[in-house]
């Protein structure tokens, strides 16, 4: 018992939870957004994937760090932009364009990857983001280092909840965005295309993966391995069912799921006996639990999945 | 511009759809080649020496064909039904899994041989059935979208396999690396060409596509599977059942994709190791999506991404160019082809 009060009390385990949060809270803001517009993008895994290994790339060849969140992000964009022209004006089935966008866009980006580091046994490190403590704030005992000394990125992605929050409820275009979403012939009606804001969106959403995923390189570790994503793209996708389609709730999924993580990555190191295996099934596990809690009060964004094309109803 | 359905799209543009996809494909593929400094048409010209120019290169490709037509098949039956199975990857673990483990019965290695190999096919066809049942209980009974969770039990699926081949089905003669224990020699396939990795499951796998074929377009089942895919309200108003239609599906399609795992253990590797699938289970759903969910057109396809696969390998070799380019065309090939059958159904208005 003692155990597990030792470690939620320890400022290195409360640290851990925003860091680990950071990617999750881009990619689900990504995804959220994609969703509110009434498309799925499964392409996430592969956009994360890609973002991951552009960010690490423009650093290792002499970018600055956000140079290469930039470029990231406009990988990201690059990719929703070709999920949003097959899912959009052409109205192709969105799942499987989204598994095809991430099988391509993982492929493509270990392609790029190899090509850059022929033959490298160990892959090759960049100096990542520093923790930046916010004068003052980060003296506070506690909550100081646990909130106000984490990386820029982290910040960043914190600000933009509220952005994304503000947004999507108190501007026209959030409203817009929203009503797509839910009835597009509606938005049409209003003289809006909806085809140009699903198109839009989903590159902006697709952005946030892109950027979640370089935040894995460039800030949480310092180097790309194939495989790095580990299914974070696919838990976003259920943390937005999880958050029921809300920025607000996503960020405290996205903390209550990091939460769980650095606990059991630091109960691993004390509780002897119980192969490790189990432990890491527990975020998988988690999220499947998350969904079938929020199964039953997820109100799904009534056009989603369904492609619009104008006189069809 | 707009896009106006096809009436009745014609039978040569349907058969043209997947050789465009392919084209496009592997010209998208080319220049990438071209990118990183070597001569496209040489590569092609060596990847196809590399699956087909020598004996081990053929026997190579029909070896990674047979994996590919089973997880195929499973997505392609999956699909038909609008039952998106994305887990044919952990699928195919588990049912390599429950073979190394049925072999550790000892009466299992004692029984002749073609008894202990219906045995274990099976043992592996039933946990992968297992294993897409538990979504589709999930999506049934709570709505829970199994895209996601079939995902999520890939991760859970291999660390299941890690945990296994770690600890109460560790290998104690290999020397402290993570493997199973072998499967009993009564449940090997036999091989199909001597001096080769070639096995009895191409067979096995051929005879599953005609099958499928059969139940598909000759079978009640295969008429409300499509049926429940194509308008599940109407077809259930039409007196389909749906929910038992969908367990079939399931059965189906986890079944082969667990035969896949199964196959692959007995008849090339010998025992289970977290590296067993290069991504069969997700190849798979490509090659569904090329073979426009035809189970026939599935052995086509499936023999198209073995040829990239094996081809690459030794490509990569002579060219040094990384040899993900196969993963990279055949992904890139999933996604033309999605625009090609578009194209073939509906024409283009200005």
């Amino acid at each position: 018992m003692s155990v597990l009060l030792d470690i939620l009390s320890s400022v290195g385990m409360w640290e851990a939870v925003l860091r680990i949060a950071t990617p999750l809270i881009l990619g689900t803001l990504g995804v959220l957004l994609c969703e509110r517009v009434g498309v799925l993008n499964l392409g996430i895994e592969g956009i994360m994937t890609f973002g991951a290994m552009v960010g690490w790339l423009t650093v290792y060849s002499g970018g600055d760090l956000w140079v290469g969140i930039l470029a990231a992000a406009a990988g990201g964009a690059a990719f929703g932009f070709l999920h949003a022209l097959l899912t959009v004006p052409l109205g192709l089935s969105q799942h499987v364009t989204g598994l095809g966008i991430t099988l391509f866009a993982s492929s493509f980006s270990y392609y790029v990857f190899r090509l850059a580091v022929p033959t490298a046994s160990s892959p090759p490190t960049v100096e990542p983001f520093r923790p930046l403590a916010v004068p003052v704030l980060s003296d506070i005992p506690f909550i100081g280092p646990v909130l106000f000394n984490q990386t820029a990125p982290t910040y960043m992605a914190l600000i933009l909840v509220a952005v994304l929050a503000w947004g999507l409820y108190r501007t026209p275009l959030g409203l817009a965005i929203r009503m797509t979403g839910e009835n597009p012939h509606a938005v049409d009606a209003q003289g809006i295309d909806p085809i140009w804001l699903r198109i839009g969106t989903i590159m902006a959403g697709s952005a946030l993966m892109g950027m979640g995923g370089a935040f894995l390189t460039l800030a949480a570790f310092n180097s790309f391995f194939p495989t790095m994503v580990q299914g974070r793209g696919w838990i976003c996708v259920a943390l937005v069912v999880f958050a029921l389609w809300r920025p607000g709730r996503a960020l405290l999924g996205a903390l209550l799921f990091a939460f769980f993580d650095a606990f059991q990555l630091r109960l691993q190191t004390v509780v002897e006996g119980v192969p490790y295996q189990l432990f890491l099934m527990l975020p998988y596990i988690l999220s499947i639990v998350a969904l079938i809690v929020m199964a039953r009060r997820a109100r799904v964004p009534q056009a989603l999945m369904q492609p619009y094309r104008r006189g069809e109803r | 511009m707009r896009f106006e359905r096809r009436d009745h799209p014609s039978r040569a543009l349907t058969i043209a759809a997947p050789i465009g996809a392919v084209l496009a494909a592997l010209i998208v593929a080319g220049l990438l080649i071209a990118i990183a400094g070597a001569n496209p048409i040489r590569a092609y010209g060596l990847i196809l020496k590399g699956a087909f120019g020598s004996r081990l290169g053929i026997s190579e490709t029909l070896t990674r064909t047979t994996p590919l037509i089973l997880t195929g098949l499973a997505a392609a039956v999956a699909f038909r039904a609008r039952l998106w199975n994305i887990g044919g990857e952990g699928q195919f673990y588990l049912g390599a899994l429950a073979v190394a483990a049925f072999g550790m019965i000892p009466a299992i290695g004692a029984l002749p041989a073609p008894l202990a190999i219906l045995l274990c096919l099976i043992a592996g066809a039933v946990v992968g059935m297992i294993l897409l049942l538990v979504p589709l209980g999930l999506r049934l009974k709570f709505g829970v979208d199994e895209v996601v969770t079939t995902l999520l039990l890939n991760f859970v699926a291999v660390l299941f396999v890690s945990l296994m081949i770690e600890g109460a089905m560790k290998d104690p003669l290999a020397f402290g690396w993570p493997q199973s224990v072998p499967v009993p020699e009564a449940a090997e396939l036999p091989k199909l060409l001597a001096r080769s990795r070639l096995h009895a499951g191409l067979l096995i796998a051929l005879v599953m596509a005609v099958v499928v074929w059969w139940l598909q377009s000759r079978t009640v089942f295969g008429m409300r599977s499509r049926a429940a895919g194509l308008n599940p309200r109407a077809a259930a108003f039409a007196g389909v059942p749906l929910g038992r239609t969908l367990i079939a599906v399931a059965c189906l399609s986890g079944g082969l994709a667990g035969l896949a795992g199964a196959i692959e253990v007995m008849g090339v590797k010998g025992y289970v190791t977290t590296d067993l699938s290069p991504n069969y289970g997700y190849s798979g759903i490509v090659i569904a999506m090329l073979a426009n969910l035809n189970p026939i057109g599935v052995i086509a396809a499936a023999l198209f991404s073995a040829v990239m696969f094996v081809g690459a390998d030794s490509m990569s070799r002579a060219l040094s160019i990384p040899s993900y380019i196969a993963d990279v065309t055949v992904a890139m090939s999933l996604l033309t082809m999605l625009v090609a059958i578009f194209l073939a159904q509906y024409r283009i208005r200005r």
